[in-house]
Formats: structure tokens, sequence, C-alpha cells
């Protein structure tokens, strides 16, 4: 293989790769405006891959997969959203409750599902488009999925910034107290964008489970969850930050299996290279503190932390 | 029925009473019980028979006994380490990722730097430099975050997946026992072998485990750092205007947060029949170790009494499947539902409801 | 004004019978309120008197126990602001309600069903523009909120009730944090609004606000209703009295000292804001032992950056600040602490006092590291109760137990444990920052009175206030703060209102040498 057409590869693969952190990214940065830390986007989406492999397995249908995916994490999402919420219970301590609560779930319901093969969302080339020299390869030849969220990122970054209700969203997550007084529904968008997050976080699971690597296995995502999380921070809850951030690592991702296909690399690089989106997503996050201290945005003001109306004594 | 239009009213409490700090988290745990049972019946398993099968497994015989003892050892230092630290508004998630450091290190001395030494002197050496390498593990996102205000909660949690990575390297790579038998895993170092407590599988990390609880009981009531510990958790505004000096705070609870774990990672090393360094050496404790921390609201002696508590689930979990065939997971969901329990529970702490008539 | 004959014109607002209870404390007990269409209505009272509670029913953040709400005549549920606004009821708040980070526009237009989707602004901000020019309100829609002043936050606080074409405006202690200027430029809003058939209320605690705005006053103590007045009727003596209940003496007893060492000396202080930008350009001040000096200024002219850097919490850019003589410049918070640095910061809870935990071990905040609390690294636990008793007895402390969290005290109580701390500390010299906000007469003379000893004790009190009539009572000597510049010193004997007033809106510099024509008027 020639190097440009190593790169061309390389590119292709990440987004392929990169789809399903950049659904949970994007999820996760809704929640996030709306005020809500959900830390248990790792688990949501492992629920998610799950539930979409299984009913795929057993209906046959990848939509009725996709549909169940999104449900299930769209419903664990849910308790998050009521103990946060309602509950006002600390926030980071219930999202890790999801997490653990999730992996152990999903380890469960799928130890007969391990190692079967299923229908999953095939690639598509889109005509035309897919033919154009080196963009089309890299843009234009994946499965429905990947499209979709090509499609997600204008379209939530439109309803963030230029619509009402994205307005309302962020004031929900800037100044809780001052949204509430001028007659915005607290409680309830805050329940709907946790409940977002969770649809996003089981389409993510999905991108998994019936696209990127298609099948099932305990705990498949490796922490790509929590990366996402760290994504977030990077993206400064942008979505078009959040795509660049999500590819990045969709190409470190797919970088290990691309070198071995060219290269020899010892067991030791293997593990270095296996080591990489971790240790990057660390540096990642300090490069972004850094940046959002000194830019002066930072993350949605009150995120994180619980709202009721005062009641002074 | 409730006569006339009334409605049910949160207020928020000013003072909780002192019983009811007690009372939530079992009340918690009631409740949990109960919505596992209804999972269970969901999942087509009699619920008796499962509780039975984990209480019998846990507590029910003196090798159950032992058994979970010897489970709670690691749940108790890293459930102490976690403590600590969320105590002054440090959210380690990383002790697992310190107890594979602390194992990883205390491996190394055994099979290195002192391959001949007696046991008097190599395990205070491989506990010594295993605490110290979870903490110089846990200083990692301590630095990060003192320094440079970066989120501990994902760093810690990343060098978890790098600590069972390079862990699980050397087992499979450079320190793989050619003649391994069992686990995969690295050369035995028999000397490191813990003695064993009244000719049972209970071994002195329990003495360790309960030593440390003591020390950090102790120095929370009694020094000006456990005084200071109990400001920068509560207010960190009013912690610098007294002069406290909260970066160095910072560096020190995850230093001390992770050696606690790194101890744990050693200690389980020396627990071993055969100690080696080995694959399954953790099912999760560090993570458990959060749950047990939270549900002990983060005092060192409730923290003792929930380790044996979810010990005995974890042990009640491998009677579970061997005896009814439920996978181990069947143990992570429990724990999340009492972690979830515990949640609610803590509404009821902070709030009253009433029931407010209306004329 | 011409009194309405009976029944001939419904009141904008009618309350009967307000009952509002809270945890502990009956906020509003049996209210009645008649509010006439255009009047400008005024509500007198101390602190806990229950006005605001009175009026967040009213806006519907409270829903009240008991009572009936009337609007124009007809009876009001109100559950949520948005009822509220939809029956032409608008709350200015003291702490406004603005997302800092959006613009002007966007925060007017928040919670509004209009524009239906899609954002577009252009419009708005045209609308906007007409709206504020007609009622002489200077706002730009396009700024955003962390760039503007209080003063102009409040405008666009106004402006929001007007676009929402809110008739009942309820503002709540709306000159708290204006210059005199923008008072006098809020009022005349306020009278042209009444003109145009807007009924305002006004919450307010200020003698002097109430008697040149209001047309009627009704002043409420204790969660109850004393009195409705027409303002004509009323002198100020009758109105303090009513809102306190007794005799209200308007004089501090003070007596000369001798001006001593130099407690604390800043100079050419140049220290930089949580904006970045300058706070504290090139000020210098002495306090000297049995002295107090006065900063008086509106909010966010430097006073509480020149606070914090006398206190070691922000470091200066350049100058010098010295402590009884030695250099305590750029120190941290503990060696400021060791210098003798006392600080009660006007943020009470949040960054003087620690809420959930108990008195005696917020009583021993700066001393734990003492050797008369600690030996070594240990602490000892029979010593710090013994402090903390000896504490609360001798200043007066209400409380139930040693082990109390603080946040369950009241607002009086609260300052008092921490006067009582600094105190105890002995300190060469005392930041005290807006020591008496938000307590009622009885506790703010506690507080004078513990203030005044102090100084006879020979502390250097640095008294950084919003409150004119204190600084005046208390101060040796006072400076004007303005945009981070002393304006000026007076002599609190010699000087006047309107004189500071034009120094604290950056008008005029007055030299302390000179006198100033007119003595203060009582």
């Amino acid at each position: 293989m020639t190097i440009p057409d190593l790169i061309v590869s390389i590119l292709a693969a990440a987004i392929a790769a990169g789809t399903p952190i950049l659904f949970a990214t994007l999820g996760e940065i809704l929640a996030e405006r709306a005020g809500i830390l959900n830390l248990g986007v790792e688990g949501m989406m492992l629920m998610g891959a799950w539930a979409g492999f299984a009913a795929t397995y057993y209906t046959g249908s990848v939509w009725v997969g996709l549909l169940a995916a999104v449900a299930t994490a769209g419903l664990l999402s849910l308790v998050h959203a009521f103990l946060s919420v309602t509950l006002q219970a600390n926030q980071v301590v219930s999202g890790l409750a999801l997490t653990i609560f999730g992996t152990g779930l999903s380890s469960l319901l799928g130890r007969d599902l391990v190692g079967k093969k299923g229908p999953f969302f095939e690639r598509i080339a889109i005509p035309l488009l897919s033919d154009i020299p080196i963009v089309g390869p890299i843009l234009f030849r994946h499965n429905l999925l990947v499209y979709l969220s090509f499609l997600l990122i204008p379209l939530i970054a439109f309803y963030l910034f230029k619509t009402r209700p994205g307005l309302h969203m962020r004031a929900v997550g800037e100044k809780p107290a001052t949204a509430d007084a001028m007659g915005v529904n607290v409680s309830g968008l805050r329940y709907l964008y946790t409940l977002c997050g969770g649809l996003l976080a089981g389409l993510a699971g999905a991108a998994l489970s019936l696209g990127y690597t298609p099948g099932w296995a305990d705990e498949m995502t490796k922490g790509l969850g929590w990366i996402a999380v760290g994504l977030v921070i990077f993206a400064t809850w942008n979505p078009w930050r959040a795509a660049v951030g999500a590819y990045l690592f969709g190409a470190m991702a797919a970088l290990p299996s691309r070198l071995t296909s060219v290269a020899q690399v010892s067991y030791f690089t293997t593990v270095v290279l296996n080591m990489l989106p971790y240790l990057l997503t660390i540096l990642v996050l300090v490069a972004a503190t850094q940046e959002t201290m000194r830019r002066r945005i930072g993350a949605p003001a009150a995120l994180g932390l619980p709202f009721a109306r005062e009641e002074k004594g | 029925m409730i006569r006339g239009r009334a409605r049910l009213r949160i207020e928020k409490r000013l003072i909780t009473p002192r019983w009811m700090t007690y009372a939530v988290p079992v009340a918690s745990i009631v409740v949990a019980l109960l919505l596992g049972a209804i999972l269970f019946a969901v999942g087509g398993v009699n619920p008796l028979q499962a509780y039975g099968t984990i209480l019998k497994g846990a507590f029910a015989s003196t090798d159950g006994l032992a058994g979970t003892a010897v489970k709670a050892i690691p749940l108790i230092l890293c459930g102490l380490g976690v403590g600590i630290a969320f105590r002054t508004l440090l959210w380690n998630i990383g002790a697992e990722g310190q107890l594979f450091m602390g194992a990883f290190a205390a491996a190394g001395v055994a099979l290195y730097l002192l391959p001949d030494a007696p046991p008097l002197v190599l395990i205070p050496a491989m506990l010594l430099v295993g605490a110290l390498a979870g903490g110089l593990w846990g200083l990692i996102p301590g630095a990060l975050k003192g320094l440079l205000g970066v989120n501990e909660i994902i760093t810690s949690l990343m060098l978890n997946y790098v600590a069972i990575l390079w862990t699980d390297y050397l087992i499979y790579g450079p320190w793989r026992d050619p003649q391994g038998y069992g686990f995969p895993g690295s050369a035995p170092f028999e000397a490191a072998r813990f003695p064993r407590l009244l000719d049972t599988r209970v071994h002195l990390g329990l003495v360790i485990g309960l030593a440390a609880a003591a020390v950090i009981a102790f120095a929370l009531q009694r020094t000006r750092w456990g005084y200071e510990t109990r400001v920068i958790g509560e207010n960190q505004r009013a912690a610098r205007y007294a002069g406290m000096n909260l970066v160095k705070n910072i560096l020190l609870v995850m230093f001390l947060s992770g050696g606690l774990a790194g101890l744990a990672g050693a200690s389980e090393l020396c627990g071993l029949a055969t100690p080696r360094l080995q694959m399954g050496l953790s099912p999760g404790y560090g993570y458990t170790a959060i749950i047990v921390a939270w549900l002990a609201r983060l005092n060192p002696w409730a923290i003792v009494l929930v380790a044996f508590l979810f010990a005995g689930l974890l042990v009640g979990g491998d009677s579970l499947q061997m005896a009814m065939n439920l996978p181990r997971a069947t143990a992570y969901i429990l724990q999340g539902i009492v972690l979830f329990a515990v949640l609610g529970g803590e509404l009821f702490a902070r709030y009253r409801v009433r029931v407010v008539r209306k004329e | 004004m011409p009194s309405l004959a009976p029944c001939q014109e419904e009141a904008a607002v009618r309350m009967t019978g307000i009952v509002k209870r809270f945890p502990g404390v009956l906020a509003n007990d049996q209210v009645d309120l008649e509010v006439r269409r255009g009047e400008v209505h005024a509500l007198l009272g101390e602190n806990g008197a229950g006005k605001s509670t009175l009026m967040s029913i009213l806006s519907g953040l409270y829903f009240p126990d008991a009572g009936q709400i009337a609007i124009h005549g007809r009876p009001a549920t109100i559950r949520s602001p948005r009822d509220a606004i939809q029956l032409g009821i608008g709350m200015v708040h003291q702490h406004f309600m603005l997302v800092p980070v959006m613009t002007v526009t966007e925060n007017i237009v928040l919670g509004l069903d209009r524009p239906r989707f899609y954002l577009d602004l252009g419009k708005t901000e045209r609308e906007l523009l007409e709206l504020a020019n007609h009622y002489g309100l200077r706002v730009d829609p396009r700024a955003y909120i962390w760039q503007l002043s209080i003063g102009e936050q409040q405008r666009v606080e106004i402006l929001k009730m007007l676009y929402r074409k809110a008739e009942i405006l309820i503002l709540d202690e709306p000159t708290a944090v204006l210059t005199p200027q923008e008072v006098t430029d809020l009022f005349s809003t306020l009278r042209r609004m009444a003109r145009e058939g807007h009924t305002i209320l006004i919450i307010s605690h200020k003698l002097e606000e109430v008697e040149a705005i209001a047309d009627r006053v009704t002043v409420l103590r204790k969660g109850r209703k004393v009195a409705t007045v027409e303002r004509a009727q009323a002198t100020k003596a009758d109105l303090a009295r009513m809102m306190v209940g007794r005799e209200v003496l308007f004089d501090l007893h003070k007596e000369a000292l001798p001006a001593g060492e130099a407690a604390l000396q800043a100079e050419d202080l140049h220290v930089v804001g949580d904006k970045g930008l300058l706070a504290l350009r090139g000020v210098s001040l002495t306090v000297r032992s049995g002295e107090i000096l006065g900063i008086a200024g509106v909010a966010g002219n430097g006073q509480r950056e020149l606070a914090e850097a006398v206190a070691g919490l922000r470091p200066c850019k350049r100058g010098q600040v010295r402590v009884a003589g030695q250099n305590a410049t750029n120190c941290t918070p503990r060696q400021a602490i060791e210098y003798g640095v006392g600080h009660v910061p006007e943020d009470r809870l949040g960054t003087g006092l620690v809420p959930n935990l108990s008195i005696a071990d917020n009583l021993i905040l700066k001393a734990y590291r003492t050797a008369e609390l600690a030996r070594g690294p240990f602490l000892n636990p029979q010593a710090v109760r013994a402090l903390a008793r000896d504490l609360v007895a001798r200043f007066e402390v209400s409380t139930p137990s040693l082990e109390t969290p603080v946040k369950a005290l009241s607002g009086g109580n609260l300052q008092r444990v921490l006067l009582a701390r600094e105190i105890s500390c002995r300190p060469a010299v005392m930041v005290a920052v807006h020591p008496t906000r938000g307590l009622d007469i009885g506790a703010t003379e506690a507080v004078h009175r513990l203030l005044l000893e102090l100084r006879r004790e020979g502390t250097g009190i640095l008294l950084i206030s919003e409150d004119l009539d204190e600084l005046l009572a208390l101060s040796d000597r006072l400076l004007v703060l303005y945009e981070g510049q002393v304006m000026g010193e007076v002599q609190p004997a010699q000087a006047s209102i309107e004189e500071i007033g034009l120094m604290m809106a950056g008008a005029g510099h007055h030299n302390g040498a000179e006198r100033a024509p007119e003595a203060r008027a009582l």
C-alpha cells in the first residue's frame, strides 16, 4: 500500500471508528449543556450495544435492533435523571452507579451472545459522491449510522445556538435560577436532555455492535464512554469540535491495525498503541483545561449542581 | 384518601437528626435487596433461593467467613483510600489502577530487587514499595488537578486502563512464567507469603486493613490535618480564606489515597496461596470500593463494616455461580442497585416530606 | 395625591390574609396589602420583616399557605413566575436574574413564546431599543451581561419586565447598588412609568428612599403589617418607630481617640480584578491603630479587591502593603493571618464560615494552628471546646449548643461568630466588609458596638460599607473609592452627602484639607 493510500485508509477508518465516540460525545454535550453531569455513558453505551445486538440477532432486523439500543439506553438515562433532577442526588456517584450497573447487567444478559454473528449495518457507498478522489473514500463509503452522525453535527449546532429551545437549554445549564424565574421548566428540560444524552449513547452502542465491531463481547466499549466524557471538555461543549476530537480518537484506534498490516510491530509496541487513546485523553484534557481557563469559556456554570427553587428560611 | 385539596410538600431540613444518618444507609440496603429480588424474579430466578445461597456461601461456614474476610481486605484498604479522597471532594476513580501499580511494584521487588531476601525483609519492602507506587500513580491525577486544574475523575480513570494494560503486558510478556500453570502469571515468590491467622485462609492483610482504619479514624478526628480535611471538604473558599494550602492538600490526599490502594495491591499478592503477579488479581475492587465508601458515608469504621458486607456479596456471588449458574456479573448489578438506593435514600436525610392541606 | 372614591376603581393589587411559613419561621402572618393603580407603593421594614417573601408570593416564586390575591379586582392564583407574568406582574430581584454569558436581547427573550423556533434577534433588538428610549433607559441590546455595570444590568431587568408588558412592577431594594446619581435616574424612570399607568411596588429598608419616591408606604414588622400611610402624612421618625417597634436613636456614641502607630499602610496598590482589568489603580491609604478608616463607594469599584489584597487572598501587581510595620505585600492568606490581619468578609457563609460545620469548628478556623489548640500535628479537643465556650459567652452568641452547624444560626448570630473569631485573634488591623449587610437594627447595633470596642482596644479598622449612615457614624476618616482610585478624603463630621455622592459617582475630587461648605444634613 502506498503512503497516500495508507493515509486515506487511516482517515476513512478514523471516521468509522470515531462515530461511536461522536454519538456518545454529542449526547453528553446535550446533557451537560443543560447542567446534568452524566458519568453513566459507559454503562448506557454497553447496554445499548447489547440491546441492539440482541434484538437484531433474534429478530433479524437491524432497525429493530437500533430501536432497542436507543430505547434501552434512554430508559437507563431516565434513572440518572430521576436521581439527579428530582432527588437531587450527587451526580458523580449516580453516574458511576449507572456505569457499574450497566456494565454488570450487560455482561449478565449478553453471556449467551458472545461470539455469535448477526446482521449489522453494511457499508453503503453513496453513488457519485463516493467516487470523488480522496474525499470520496474517506467520507462516503460508510454505513448508515455514520451518515446519520454527519447530519447530527450541524443539526445539534444549529439547535444549540440558533433556536429558542436551544437558548432555553443553555440558560438552564448556566443559571437555572434565572431560567426558572423566567418561566422556563428547568426540571423538565433537564430530564429531556438527559434522555437525549441517553438516546445518543444508545446510538453509540449500536454504532459499535451493529456497525464498527459487529457482535457482542463483554465490556466491548473498553472505556469509550469515559473518553467521550473527556472529549466533551476538549470540545468546549461545541458539536463541531466534538467531531474533530472524535475522529482524532478514531484515527488513534484505527492506527494499530493499519500499521500491523504494513509493518511488523512488537508486542510492546502494540501495548503502547493500545494505551495511547487513554494517555491522549489525559493530554487533551490538560490542554483543554488550560485553554478554557485562558479563554474564559468554561463549562456551563451550573453543571453538576442540583437546582431547587430556593426557599429561604 | 386525602380529603380536600392537599399537596405533598418537600421542605429542606435544617439539621439532619443523628439517627437518620445511620438509618438511611440501612434502609437503602433493604430497598436495594427488594429491587434485586424483583430483578431476580423477572429473570426467572427464585430470589429467596438466590439470597439464601449468597448468605450461606458468605457467612454460614468458617470457610465462607474466611473467604469473606479475605475479600474484605482490599475493599477496606481501597475504601479507606477512596474515602479520604472523597472527603475533600477529590473524586478518585483510579483506585483500581493504583491497586495494580502497587501489585506490579511489589512483584518487581520480589522478582528482581530482593529475590533472595527472607520474608521478614521482603514482605515489608513489598508493602512499602507497593504503597509508594500506588501513591505515585494517584499523585499523577492529583498533580494535574492541583497544579493545572484538570478534572481528576477522567484522568484517574484513564490511568486505570493504562495500569491494567501494563500489568497484563508484564504477565503475558517479559515476566511470564515459562513453567506457568493455572492462571497466566509471573514466576512465584514464595517468600512473600503472608502468615495466616488462626489456621484459616485469612491472612495478615486483615490486620493491616484494620490498623489503617484505626490510624485514619484517629487522624481525621484528632489532628490538624483531619480538621483541614473537614473544612476543605465542606467549603473550599473558607479553607483558602483561613490560610489552608489547598494545593498541598490535593497532592497529599491523592498520594495517600493511591498509597492505600497500592498497599491493597501488594497485600493481595502476599495473600495468595502462591504469591505471584497473575491475571484476575482484582475483580474490580477499586470500583466496588467507591460504592463501599459512599455507602459508609466516608466514615472509616463504617467502611470496614460495609467492606465486609460487600465482600460477602462477592463471595456469595461465587456461590451463585457455582450453585445456580449465574455469572459473577450479578454481584455488580446488585452493587449498582445498592448505590442507586443509597443515593435515593439521601433525599430523606436532606428533605422532609409533608402533607399540606389547603382550605 | 387625590384619593379615589371608594368602589370607583378596583385596586391593582389586593392581597388578603397572606400566611407563609418556612422551617422555623413565620414569614408572613395574615398580611393585607392594597395597591392602587398608577401609584408608587413602598414596602418598608427591617430584614426578616417579610417584605421580600410577600413580594415573592406576588411574583410567583412562592405559594402562600393561606390567603387570597386579586389583580385588578379578579381573584388570581399565582403558582409560578409564568403565571405572574401572564397577569402582568414582573419583579426585579436584588440578585439579578440574568445569565452572564448571554446578551441583553437573549436574556430578555428567555422564557418567551416568541420567536417561535428560529432565533432571529434583529427584530427584537430594534423593538428593545425603541422601548428603552421611550422610558429613557440607556441599554445596548447586543452587550453581554458580564460586560455591564450593575446599574446597567438593573436597567436590563426593568426593560425585561416592560417588554413582557408588565403593568405591575416590583423592585426589591433597587438602590442598594447604585450611586446617588443613578438613584435619581431610576426614580425619574419610575415616576414616568407610574404616570403612564404602571403600578410600582418598591421593597426597601431605607427611609430616605421611601421618602423620595413613594406615594404610600406599608410598614411590615416581624411578619405582620403595622400600617399603611400616605407618605406625606408620616415623618421619618414615625416610619422608623413603626419599622422597629421602639424609639430609634440615630446617634452613636463615639469618643475621640489619639491616633496611634500605623497599623496598615497601603502604597500605590495596583490590583487586578476577576475580569482581567485593574480593579485598584494606585490606591494609597493608612489606617492607624485605634482608628476607623471608612471606605465609601458603590459596590464594584475595587472595595472587594482592596480587602482581598490586604488579607492575602489576591496578589498585587504593583505597590506595597505593610501590616504593623511588616511587609505583607503578596503574602499568602496564612501569612496575613500571622501578621495580624483580621478579615470579616462580605460573603459570610460562603467564605468566612463553613456552613455545615459546628460553631466550635468554625471558631477555631484561624487559631487551630496555634500552640493553645494544637500540639504538633494533634488537635486538643478540650482546648477547642473551652475556647468555643468562652467566645460564645463573651460575644453573646445565641445557640442551642456548640455543636450546632452554623448554617442554622440567624444572620445576626452568624456575624457574632465571625466577629468573635476574628477579634479573638487580636488582630493589628481588621478589615470589615459590609459587616451589617442584611442585619436588623438590633444586630447592627451590636456589631457597631463591637467595632467601637475593638477600636478602643487599639486595633486599626478598615471599614468597607455601602451604608453611608454607618460610615459617617463610625469612621474617624472617610475615603471614597471610585473605579479603583481614591477620589478624596473627608471628615465625617463635616461632610455632606451630596459631596460624597458626587465622589462616589466619579465627579468631584476632594482634598481632606479643604472643608465642605455645608454641614451634613440630619
